[in-house]
């Protein structure tokens, strides 16, 4: 059984790439809109680029994930084509993990482009292995994210527009643009509950802008944000075809 | 855990809750292997809801159901491998081609990479598609559309097929090419589960027929006994050369005729038994010098058992909820 959704996340993930990854809403909001507001803070301060860096990366991340879980999901919820893949010997959690694998190597794509740019023309000194670890849970955070939130509307305008609450949420309270620090204690408080917080943190340590090589408890916090989005992902799914 | 049953499907008790409201209401049943078993029934009856339970898109509220030996409650990701499904909506993908669809299907159910191009391949070539191979789903008529959907459910070799309204919205022609392709599949020893609300559909193809109204299982068998158990007037149909009016009403007022009906170019001539009509009509006909161009005695139909059947559970059903 474990071999046959082994296999259906493979395949819906590759079927998923090649549909969805240049669909009008992808490129819109997963390629267009976080290059547009990179080169808008570069233009607006070349000198003190690299500090944001951290805040654009994270934030590549987590619209890119977003943009196509939207399309994944929501084209076919629309169209009835979802359903096919729940007619087939796999389980929905396994087709729900497809669907967010999708968002997540685009998303990867997405940040390499980003993040290679940014350390080549700025010269950043990068830990590796800390700076991926941070990416590659964050790209499941929020690909997860997005798939919580895309099972539980049917258009893709829906998703993206109920997206756009977190979303711009996060970029204002979550270090983006400007320190959590500088933050009002209220929205200090909230900051810290919001995953995008700790991607930044964690991006900003594996790129020396912050104190701390690493954070074991952002790492954790990461961690336990997958199945706390996943889990309500599969059962609001599952009540679709109860 | 697998229950021990040559059945293709057995059906105990099952509901279906929607809210409250009953979609299908204690139903029983078993599908025979290698039989084409209908569902028949209006809008709205409870044939689609069936089988989202049977195949897995929904869950049964109570009572027990078993497609080729699966609990479908505990076993139906196990049963999936072994039945295939042709839903209402041809859901394939309208940015894959004809041909990468299938390939997909193929993937999604374990067939192996040579296996799935080769049966993708005999496939398209049997239902006459192979020269569309490299069109876009999307760009294919609806027939097509409605072909391909039931090649991807043939994709892995399926013991059993659920079909849900095959026909419908395609026209007379591609209508009767599916029915054919319906009963070569089960000629080659598929099992077929099939929802249709084509009174004529269900009687072509079905071997049993399971009538179904608001929910609930009023009539299950073959579509003769279906025919037979209803109480009808002897009829002929018979066409005069020349029909004139006149020779219609003439014929209505003879003795022991009840009563005539036109249908287009023929006449449909009630009376007390079918040796007594044929006798009448014949020794009117030559009375009056008429050539009689044909003369039938009509057996009931399909349509007519559907209508007295439904007719009277609507009518206790009605009576139930107290005349309202």
């Amino acid at each position: 059984m474990w071999r046959d959704n082994l296999r259906g996340i493979y395949y819906i993930t590759v079927k998923d790439m090649k549909t969805y990854y240049l669909k009008p809403p992808t490129i819109s909001w997963g390629i267009v809109f976080p290059v547009a507001w990179m080169l808008a803070f570069y233009l607006r301060s070349p000198h003190g680029f690299e500090e944001l860096i951290p805040g654009l990366v994270a934030m590549t991340i987590l619209f890119s994930t977003t943009a196509v879980e939207a399309v994944v999901i929501n084209f076919e919820l629309r169209l009835g084509s979802l359903e096919r893949l729940l007619l087939a010997p796999i389980s929905l959690p396994a087709v729900l993990l497809g669907k967010i694998l999708g968002g997540v190597i685009f998303g990867l794509i997405m940040t390499v482009i980003v993040t290679l740019g940014s350390v080549l023309v700025l010269g950043l000194q990068i830990n590796v292995a800390y700076f991926v670890l941070i990416v590659i849970l964050s790209l499941f955070v929020f690909s997860s994210m997005g798939a919580l939130v895309c099972v539980s509307v049917k258009e893709v305008f829906e998703a993206q527009t109920l997206l756009n609450i977190p979303r711009f949420l996060m970029i204002f309270l979550c270090g983006v643009v400007f320190p959590v620090a500088a933050l009002p204690p209220v929205l200090k408080q909230i900051a810290y509950v919001l995953p995008l917080t700790y991607t930044v943190e964690g991006l900003q340590q594996s790129l020396g802008l912050a104190q701390g090589s690493s954070s074991v408890i952002g790492v954790l916090v990461l961690l336990a944000f997958i199945p706390a989005f996943i889990f309500p992902a599969v059962k609001l799914l599952a009540r679709k075809f109860a | 855990m697998k229950k021990d049953d040559t059945n293709a499907i057995s059906v105990s008790g099952l509901s279906k809750y929607y809210d409250g409201l009953a979609a299908v209401n204690d139903i029983n049943f078993q599908v025979k292997s290698g039989e084409i078993f209908g569902f028949l029934g209006p809008n709205g009856a409870g044939k689609t809801t069936t089988i989202r339970v049977l195949t897995g898109l929904a869950q049964l509220s109570a009572g027990t159901a078993y497609v080729l030996g699966h609990d479908v409650n505990t076993g139906i990701t196990l049963a999936k491998k072994e039945f295939g499904v042709v839903p209402e909506i041809s859901n394939l993908y309208d940015e894959l081609t004809v041909l990468e669809n299938l390939v997909f299907m193929g993937q999604l159910y374990g067939v192996s990479r040579s296996e799935r191009l080769k049966r993708a391949e005999e496939l398209l070539k049997t239902f006459h598609l192979w020269q569309k191979k490299d069109a876009r789903f999307n760009t294919l008529s609806r027939g097509m559309k409605r072909v391909l959907t039931i090649s991807a459910a043939l994709i892995h070799k399926p013991r059993l097929l659920f079909l849900d309204e095959p026909t419908v919205g395609l026209d007379v022609v591609n209508a009767r090419s599916l029915r054919s392709l319906i009963q070569e599949i089960n000629h080659q020893g598929v099992t077929i589960f099939l929802t249709t609300h084509y009174l004529e559909e269900a009687d072509i193809l079905c071997d049993r027929i399971a009538i179904l109204v608001q929910g609930r299982m009023v009539a299950l068998d073959t579509p003769d006994n279906l025919k037979k158990m209803i109480k009808s007037e002897p009829v002929c149909e018979l066409r005069f050369n020349p029909m004139a009016e006149g020779t219609v009403n003439e014929l209505g007022g003879l003795d022991g005729i009840h009563r005539i009906e036109k249908l287009g170019d023929n006449v449909r001539v009630y009376g007390e038994s079918i040796s007594f009509l044929t006798e009448t009509i014949v020794k009117y006909a030559s009375q009056k010098g008429l050539e009689i161009v044909s003369i039938n005695s009509v057996k009931p139909s399909l349509e007519d058992a559907f209508i007295q059947i439904t007719g009277m559970v609507l009518e206790a059903m009605l009576v139930e909820k107290g005349g309202r």
